[in-house]
């Protein structure tokens, strides 16, 4: 097939920058679009032209590495699918693909469609340890949880960190990340000592890089995992009661 | 074969490395000093809440006028009463009006706080995206709705003001006499541009309550799989049930129905 490409190009992070438009008159329907983007790079490598920088690592959606506006949309028009799982035949033959990299002041282009976010990093690191008792190892199943409350916790670990419901959020709010993250240790019994600094200081640091949630629910359908929006609900309840809570251990302290 | 170059020479490349990290450190634990409420509606989780509670009081308030007023269609009898009980309610235990006076300061204070944390909201998400999207964003779940919540809140604000000059105050409306409430709303909607105004501020509200009676579940966390459907419902059906309402008296007396 016969596609068009419109690549945002910038140097570096300060550099401005601006779309190039490429030609890929012969590309096969069964590429991936990082495939796409590969073969652009040996064109531009042919041509002794820089090619294009973009994050990508497993090529089979569980390293969150990729991360592409691809025609207005984070990771592309299909649903539930990291870049590196969206394929051509998605497209048009002979249509126009616009590639931008995520916008959002947290995450600073590096170069070309290469971001840095580390302030995902950072939200997570503020979240702390869960207590679990080290020595011989425990008896299997000593805790146990409820078929639900595993499958849930799970639904919000499925999370790969992509950064993708920042970028689809029209206020670059970080909420169905931190929910997600928040929910996969507060719904398990391993997680609940440190439940209410846990999103306390998760949703306080996310909220000193990222905007606020107004419940668009972009996330959820930019999501390459389709998380739910629910977790936001949960992570708004647990915050909300981790206020009342932290006052009560706070008062504890003497 | 071309020679390979890794050194890019375009300018402002070689800035990478002064990024470095330029997202800073991990911002440490904010201090659990100050009062519990400051703190709370200190944090954007904490204004929506605020938002979604002082929503709801609205809402109450928006439903209660509108049975209030419909009484028009009863006639001028009907609706003068109305208007006089409500100076009433509490008497004797109170003296007159003050109840009403009870309710309006809450009413005041509520739109105070929905207006300062949309207010700060949008300040903080503007700060959040520096840089636009250089190319058509293509939405799929966001709404029209959704997105334009800051200009349905700003007409419906605009609005209210014109509202109270109107019929309550009474100096944007030449004929108003002070407690009859019918004649008033009536010389006021027979004036075709007034009738256009209203009709519009509150098809602006009722987009304004379709996302926010849907939105308020989720900022206060309540989320159940079972029962989400239904807050949709709810929100359509509270949005039309206003609309219709509310337009409804205008449009009637512009177009001379009730008279
Ligand atoms: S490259 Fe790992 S998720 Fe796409």
């Amino acid at each position: 097939m016969h596609l068009k490409l419109r690549v945002w190009r910038q140097a570096g992070p300060t550099a401005t920058g601006a779309f190039e438009s490429y030609d890929m008159p012969e590309v096969s329907a069964e590429m991936s679009f990082l495939e796409l983007i590969d073969e652009l790079n040996e064109k531009l490598i042919e041509a002794n032209k820089e090619p294009v920088a973009f994050d990508h690592d497993c090529r089979e959606g569980i390293c969150g590495s990729c991360s592409m506006m691809i025609n207005g949309q984070a990771h592309g028009p299909s649903r539930g699918t990291a870049t590196c799982q969206l394929f051509l035949r998605k497209f048009v033959d002979g249509s126009e693909i616009t590639v931008e990299p995520w916008r959002a002041g947290a995450f600073p282009v590096i170069r070309d469609l290469s971001t840095d976010r580390t302030a995902l990093d950072h939200i997570i690191e503020s979240g702390g340890f869960i207590s679990a008792p080290t020595g011989s190892a425990p008896d299997a199943n000593l805790i146990l949880v409820p078929k639900e409350v595993a499958d849930a916790a799970m639904d919000a670990a499925a999370c790969i960190g992509c950064g993708a419901c920042v970028a689809a959020c029209p206020n670059s709010a970080a909420q169905l990340f931190t929910a997600a993250k928040v929910a996969h240790l507060n719904l398990l019994p391993q997680g609940q000592p440190e439940r209410w600094n846990r999103v306390q200081n998760m949703v306080d640091t996310m909220e000193s890089y990222f905007g606020s949630c107004t419940n668009h629910g972009e996330c959820e359908k930019a999501c390459p995992k389709e998380i739910s929006i629910d977790f936001i609900a949960l992570l708004n309840k647990d915050y909300l009661k981790a206020q009342w809570k932290n006052r009560k251990l706070e008062s504890q302290r003497g | 074969m071309p020679e390979l170059t890794t050194e890019d020479d375009r300018a402002g490349a070689d800035d990478a490395s002064r990024l470095a990290r330029e997202v800073g450190p991990p911002v440490p634990p904010s201090p659990r000093d100050k009062p519990f409420l400051v703190r709370f509606y200190g944090s954007a989780v904490g204004k929506k809440s605020v938002m979604a509670l002082t929503g709801i009081m609205l809402l109450g308030f928006v439903l209660v006028h509108m049975i209030g007023n419909l009484k028009i269609y009863l006639g001028a009898s009907h609706l003068n009463e109305y208007g006089e009980w409500l100076r009433m309610i509490g008497e004797p235990a109170l003296p007159r009006t003050v109840f009403l006076w009870l309710l309006r300061i809450g009413l005041i204070g509520a739109f105070a706080f929905h207006i300062h944390s949309a207010y700060s909201l949008t300040r903080m998400n503007q700060r959040a995206r520096p840089v636009k999207y250089q190319s058509h964003r293509e939405y799929v779940a966001a709404n029209f709705a959704s997105r334009t919540m800051r200009w349905t809140g700003i007409i419906v604000g605009l609005f209210i003001i014109f509202h109270l000059a109107d019929l309550t105050w009474g100096f944007a409306n030449p004929d108003f006499v002070r407690g009859s409430v019918y004649a008033n709303a009536i010389h006021s909607f027979s004036r075709v541009p007034v009738a256009i105004i209203y009709i519009v501020a509150n098809i602006a509200l009722g987009i304004h309550i379709f996302h926010g009676s849907w939105s308020m579940f989720q900022s206060l966390g309540l989320n159940n799989p079972r029962f989400n459907i239904w807050r949709r419902y709810f929100a359509v059906g509270f949005a039309a049930l206003i609309t219709v309402g509310n337009v409804s008296m205008p449009l009637m007396v512009v177009t001379g129905v009730v008279k």
